[in-house]
């Protein structure tokens, strides 16, 4: 069954893809169209890479929210993706351009974001309230770390002020291939972990009389968190909200169970982040909206529609 | 705390510590001020920094000093004092260690307003006054967001930090959208820095400082030190709670706002001015005045720092309040988590 949807789902995200452009469903499919070079080069990669970077971040959201037993838990809200923001900062006033030598950059910052982020909000003590300011105190530091950066270099302003919002746009076919091992590592270890995290949902004794081991799995989530959000911010700059909206809708639909939320969030993060995509692209004619905008400006009232309505924030 | 009786009846409550630490910071910003004065382009010893302020210098001296250095050094120490203030006001009120006006929007919304002018090109005087004006809407629209259901403490964060997330979006986008050389120019601002501040600058932040300053330290600190016990203890208590949120977060917002006009969003002095002097006093409560007192000092101390750790390349202060503040904060994440506060 989730199968099936996914295939609905990625029809319905790239039939989306097409409404600006008409003809381009021709050039799809006729290698000798005039559309085919437009296709294949600049839209197939885009939305690949969409689709990766939705996955990672939908995913990234969902284990962390689990892991963390904290419903406002999101790689954006939380600093990591600023963590690998600001690594790749770095990158660029050391002169590393290539994604090949940035993305390693991208992974270490947000491995030490997440160990952060983790030591700071694992424990039974933090609410939701003290985790995402906690998160944004890091926020705020780390942009004021790359904004640092952007100034010490007019070049790496011009690249990095383009990066820094989130957007889909420099894909190709060579990102692409790069990013995808670590997003698909990231999503087996992930998925992987579905099973023994529901345990640990029951607290670390309960999981450890199921036959789980917490240390291990800790250790896992927090591995699955790194690759695949490092991936996914080294490809698309960091993209707020996504990682945090879709677990909660899938949520109201499969309940809590992360043997289905997880494969369901993997499915459904890539729809948001293209359909945000589109919708920049098709608002912001004739140039385009960056994704990150898009999601932001979206992803930002559900979110405080969130903290309003549901009592998800009671301390 | 001391007692100060007077004949007529009257008692004046004081901590001796409270004061020597407000007296040692004052001097502190002082002695920097006359550093900051006397250093530049064009150095002058600190004698004749201060025969030139009680006016006894040469032309030139007076020109330098009166039109060059001292505004520069007014609006730092206004702007630390103004943002120490709102941030002791707010950590107060949201009672948490990390509720600076920085992460809950308020910053932000000011920055939107100002990259907005800078992308339609506008003056530097339209630049200050759409800072203040998007800075105060934010404002209004976290309390619109909060009144609805209440203004508890920690909704107003998530709010704020909801907010936050949106307009930095936003704040990214317009930077994509201004030329280079304006990009180049609003991140600057966005840093905040105090180069070739003004008068024009620091004047009107000196009247909301004088306006607001008597009425939240005089007018609301005690009921705030109430207010910290809880809403229901205050209330009983005889505080009008509600009101006194609703005066306290839009004097908060105002100081943000115009500091932010000012010398654009420094960050962290809002976050640790008001722990210092926490710490400096030993004494619980918002430190109202300490935080004041240290603000203005840090600020002055980040842009002495910022003009002379590079010789070649001055340094924005707020880079450098950046920087120490993220090396605080971390610090500041493993203690009070260690202390379980976290």
């Amino acid at each position: 069954m989730a199968l099936l949807a996914a295939v609905a789902v990625l029809s319905v995200a790239v039939g989306a893809k097409q409404l600006p452009v008409a003809d381009v469903w021709s050039g799809l499919w006729h290698p000798d169209s005039a559309e085919y070079a437009v296709v294949h080069q600049m839209r197939l990669p885009r939305t690949l890479l969409g689709l990766l970077a939705g996955t990672a971040l939908g995913l990234a959201g969902a284990v962390m929210q689990a892991l963390t037993r904290n419903p406002l838990a999101d790689p954006g809200l939380l600093g990591i993706n600023a963590g690998a923001s600001a690594a790749v900062a770095t990158a660029a006033l050391l002169g590393v351009t290539a994604l090949n030598g940035y993305v390693w950059f991208a992974l270490l910052g947000a491995a030490a974001v997440t160990a952060l982020v983790y030591a700071v909000g694992g424990g039974r003590g933090a609410t939701p309230a003290r985790l995402a300011l906690a998160g944004a105190a890091l926020n705020a530091t780390l942009y004021s770390y790359v904004s640092a950066a952007m100034l010490l270099d007019a070049a790496s302003l011009d690249r990095l002020r383009f990066w820094t919002v989130g957007s889909l746009a420099s894909a190709d076919a060579a990102t692409v291939r790069r990013v995808a091992p670590f997003v698909a590592a990231g999503l087996l270890v992930a998925l992987a972990t579905a099973r023994p995290l529901n345990a640990l949902a029951l607290g670390d004794d309960a999981a450890r009389a199921l036959g789980a081991r917490p240390a291990l799995i800790r250790a896992a989530v927090i591995a699955a968190v790194t690759l695949l959000c490092g991936a996914a911010t080294a490809a698309c700059g960091p993209i707020v909200f996504v990682g945090l909206l879709v677990p909660h809708l899938v949520r109201a639909v499969t309940g809590p169970d992360l043997r289905w939320l997880l494969p369901y969030c993997a499915v459904l993060s890539p729809v948001l982040l293209l359909g945000a995509d589109v919708l920049g692209r098709v608002l912001g004619r004739p140039g385009e909206l960056q994704v990150g905008m898009v999601t932001a400006v979206l992803g930002g009232p559900l979110f405080l529609w969130l903290v309003l309505r549901r009592r998800v924030t009671r301390p | 705390m001391t007692v100060l009786r007077t004949p007529g009846g009257l008692s004046l409550r004081f901590r001796p510590r409270a004061l020597v630490v407000g007296a040692g910071c004052a001097l502190l910003a002082a002695g920097l001020g006359v550093l900051a004065v006397a250093g530049g382009d064009y150095p002058m010893s600190p004698a004749d920094v201060l025969r030139t302020l009680t006016g006894g210098g040469t032309p030139a001296e007076e020109f330098i000093i009166h039109e060059l250095r001292l505004p520069r050094l007014v609006t730092a120490l206004l702007v630390g004092a103004a943002l120490a203030l709102a941030g002791a006001v707010f950590q107060s009120l949201v009672r948490n260690p990390l509720g600076s006006p920085d992460m809950l929007g308020f910053t932000q919304g000011a920055s939107t307003g100002a990259l907005v002018v800078v992308v339609l090109g506008g003056s530097s005087l339209a630049l200050s006054g759409a800072a203040v004006a998007s800075g105060l809407a934010t404002g209004l629209l976290v309390y619109a967001l909060v009144a609805r259901t209440g203004v508890h403490g920690y909704r107003l964060v998530l709010v704020g930090i909801g907010l936050n997330a949106i307009l930095t979006g936003i704040n990214g986008y317009l930077l994509t959208r201004a030329p280079l050389m304006d990009a180049a120019r609003a991140v600057l601002w966005l840093t905040g820095s105090l180069d070739g501040r003004g008068w024009s600058d620091a004047t009107p932040l000196l009247v909301v400082l004088a306006v607001l300053t008597p009425l939240v330290l005089l007018g609301c600190g005690p009921a705030l030190r109430m207010m910290e016990m809880g809403d229901d203890t205050a209330a009983a208590l005889g505080v009008p709670v509600r009101r006194l949120r609703l005066v306290l977060l839009g004097a908060a917002v105002l100081l943000v706002a115009f500091a932010a006009a000012a010398a654009g969003p420094v960050s962290f002095v809002a976050l640790t001015a008001p722990h210092l002097a926490r710490r400096l006093t030993r004494s619980p409560g918002p430190n109202l005045l300490p935080a004041m007192c240290v603000g203005a000092t840090l600020l002055v101390g980040a842009d002495l720092l910022g003009q002379r750790v590079f010789a070649d390349h001055q340094l924005p202060a707020g880079a450098i309040t950046g920087a120490v503040g993220g090396a605080y904060l971390v610090w500041l994440l493993a203690v009070e988590r260690r202390a379980g506060r976290l």
